[in-house]
């Protein structure tokens, strides 16, 4: 039991971190990221090329992670998602581009770094095994409560900071935003960039633990569309929530469903439908986000 | 009965005699019967690609196609081989069944709007295959293979479609039958929104609870479009399993539930005919990359975003000076910004 609840806080505490970025990219555009994924992947082959093969410590190679994907994010909303959303006759449209984006991603994640699953080594050794009812690793424990302190630093950046008031205007009304004298345009690509950011942050810090590989984008990206359906679209506590929500469901049913074959997400997904049949707004959504 | 213009009598034979006589008779004189094979994929996928854009067309973005086509195929693969049914028969009853599923789970999930319901729908297809990995009748992740090609269809004792084993290239056979097949789907759909329902289904895209407020009953209508969409998908997946006599729960996955709505996009959303030439481009485009080796998905991918700058709202929206767009699908629909409703 006392395992199931770790391993739930461990894997909720990253699943929110990703669902953050998604849900945040989309409060502020409206934009349905599916390249999320793959920006998580490429955040940890980042940290996979500086930490791992070229011997740079950690923490450096995790803020390189995070400053490519930074500034990787500004360039897509400037040249990409900003002139087609202004273009564009129906909103739907920028889900093509974000289609694409994944697909050229892929393709540039294959191409660079090839499709093999890369590792890199621990950062601290060791298992914390507590009478055996509680086993973890050292480096778990050790993301996991990075991933908390990035999570709450992202909190208050977003309550407290001059930028964070403006993003949260900007994702409350648009319009309301710009006549309050707020740089529309300049905000829109910060918050981009802040959403790649985190996904970028994640993928550094899990690089460490499953390591990376191509594959991996795509179904991240659905597991972070289920977080934010379960927390509500475009809703920072929601995000958090879904993600806990749905780190839990994966690890008490890999627990407890293990001896019926591989029927957890079949589960998780089927649940996930009724619970949307009765809240369509998720748990903290606005209706029809 | 259909009114249709001079120029658009004249584009429809112009296009029927292209996919029936120049088409085949093109392929025979270069000896590329391969290509066949390729344009029945192209033609089914339209198929299940015109379901997509029909949902497009109330204003709902569906990732869900997958799973209606997947369904389809199993349908039909399980009558053929299991209960031992004519192909024919159990063409329009994979289709019925996908549409009778999809008005099961259209109740409560087309409630929901906007990206939810683009969420829900990938889900759902996520769903589909796990579901078809789990259940005994399915067969699991091995699949159905071995089905029997589609055989003799007579009708008071005229044979209106030979038997397929009996023929001497198969292909050619597919090819005709999803031909004729994609025809009849978009001409159902020419008819459709250009109909009653059609201008319904426009009054929904553009404002629902203004519909409603004049009367539309839009949970009606919205169940009836969903039906009539997974009714194209179920079909288009049957046909597919048909020809590649084999279904593994891989056949329709997440991708190709996405490469469903991106042919719409591609073709542009508000033509008719935008899914089947998104369809086409899509499909012909990604294997005439294929000389380039690895760069195929990179260059692919580039095409894509550069043509998503250039032409926002699809293939079709470009302009030719001095020629009126024949696949119009009446007045232009596309024109409002759906508002963020708080």
């Amino acid at each position: 039991m006392e395992q199931i609840l770790a391993n739930g806080i461990y894997l909720g505490s990253q699943y929110a971190m990703i669902a953050l970025g998604l849900t945040l990219i989309f409060a502020l555009m409206n934009v349905l990221n599916f390249a999320h994924g793959q920006m998580y992947v490429l955040g940890g082959f980042v940290t996979y090329t500086f930490y791992g093969q070229l011997g740079f410590p950690f923490v450096v190679a995790l803020f390189l992670a995070c400053a490519t994907l930074f500034v990787l994010g500004a360039l897509i909303e400037k040249f990409l998602f900003g002139p087609v959303i202004r273009r564009s006759s129906r909103e739907e449209s920028t889900m093509l581009l974000a289609a694409g984006l994944a697909f050229f991603f892929d393709a540039v994640i294959l191409l660079v770094f090839g499709e093999k699953q890369r590792g890199v080594p621990k950062i601290v050794d060791g298992v914390f095994n507590w009478d055996f009812r509680l086993i973890m690793p050292y480096d778990r424990i050790l993301i996991c409560v990075l991933a908390i302190f990035s999570i709450v630093g992202f909190i208050l950046f977003m309550q407290y900071s001059k930028t964070g008031r403006a993003l949260r205007a900007l994702a409350q009304d648009r319009t309301a935003a710009q006549l309050m004298g707020v740089n529309v345009d300049r905000y829109s690509m910060i918050g981009f960039a802040l959403g790649a950011m985190l996904a970028g942050l994640v993928g550094g810090l899990l690089v460490t633990i499953t390591g990376v590989n191509l594959g991996m984008g795509g179904p991240t990206s659905i597991k972070a569309f289920m977080m934010v359906m379960i927390g509500g679209a475009g809703v920072i506590s929601g995000a958090i929530a879904g993600g806990i929500i749905l780190g839990f469901l994966e690890a008490i049913g890999l627990a407890v469903l293990s001896q019926y074959g591989d029927i957890t997400y079949l589960l998780i997904f089927v649940s996930l439908m009724i619970f949307l049949a009765f809240r369509p707004q998720g748990l903290m959504g606005k209706p029809w986000g | 009965m259909l009114k249709l213009s001079k120029t658009q009598w004249i584009g429809l034979a112009v296009f029927l005699g292209a996919v029936f006589v120049a088409v085949p008779m093109t392929i025979a004189a270069f000896g590329r019967t391969d290509l066949f094979f390729t344009l029945t994929s192209v033609g089914l996928l339209a198929i299940a690609s015109a379901g997509v854009w029909l949902t497009f067309y109330i204003g709902r973005i569906n990732i869900g196609q997958g799973a209606f086509a997947l369904l389809g195929a199993y349908v039909s693969a399980i009558l053929v081989t299991k209960a031992g049914m004519s192909f024919w028969l159990s063409l329009p009853i994979a289709g019925l069944f996908a549409a009778f599923v999809a008005v099961l789970i259209g109740l409560p999930i087309l409630r929901l709007r906007g990206v939810y319901f683009a969420m829900i729908t990938l889900v759902l297809t996520q769903v589909f295959t796990l579901t078809a990995l789990a259940l005994p009748i399915t067969n699991g992740a091995k699949g159905i293979t071995s089905i029997p090609l589609p055989g003799e269809l007579s009708l008071f004792g005229i044979t209106l479609i030979p038997d397929f084993a009996t023929l001497g290239n198969p292909r050619v056979a597919f090819y005709y039958t999803t031909a004729a097949l994609m025809v009849l789907t978009f001409a159902a759909m020419y008819r459709l929104v250009n109909s009653r329902l059609g201008h319904l289904c426009r009054s929904m895209q553009q404002n629902e609870e203004l519909a409603s407020s004049i009367g539309v009953n839009i949970s009606y209508i919205r169940i009836i479009v969903f039906a009539i969409s997974s009714f194209f998908g179920g079909i288009g997946g049957a046909m597919f399993g048909s020809i590649a006599q084999s279904v593994y729960p891989s056949s329709f996955q997440v991708a190709d539930s996405v490469n469903f709505m991106l042919n719409c996009f591609l073709g542009g959303l508000g033509y008719v005919f935008g899914p089947m030439l998104g369809t086409l481009v899509l499909y012909f485009g990604w294997d005439l990359l294929f000389e380039f080796g690895k760069y195929q998905l990179l260059i692919y991918s580039s095409l894509l975003i550069i043509l998503m700058l250039v032409l926002p709202n699809g293939l079709l929206s470009m302009k030719i000076p001095g020629l009126s767009p024949k696949a119009r699908s009446g007045p232009e629909v596309a024109g409002k910004k759906e508002e963020p409703g708080q």
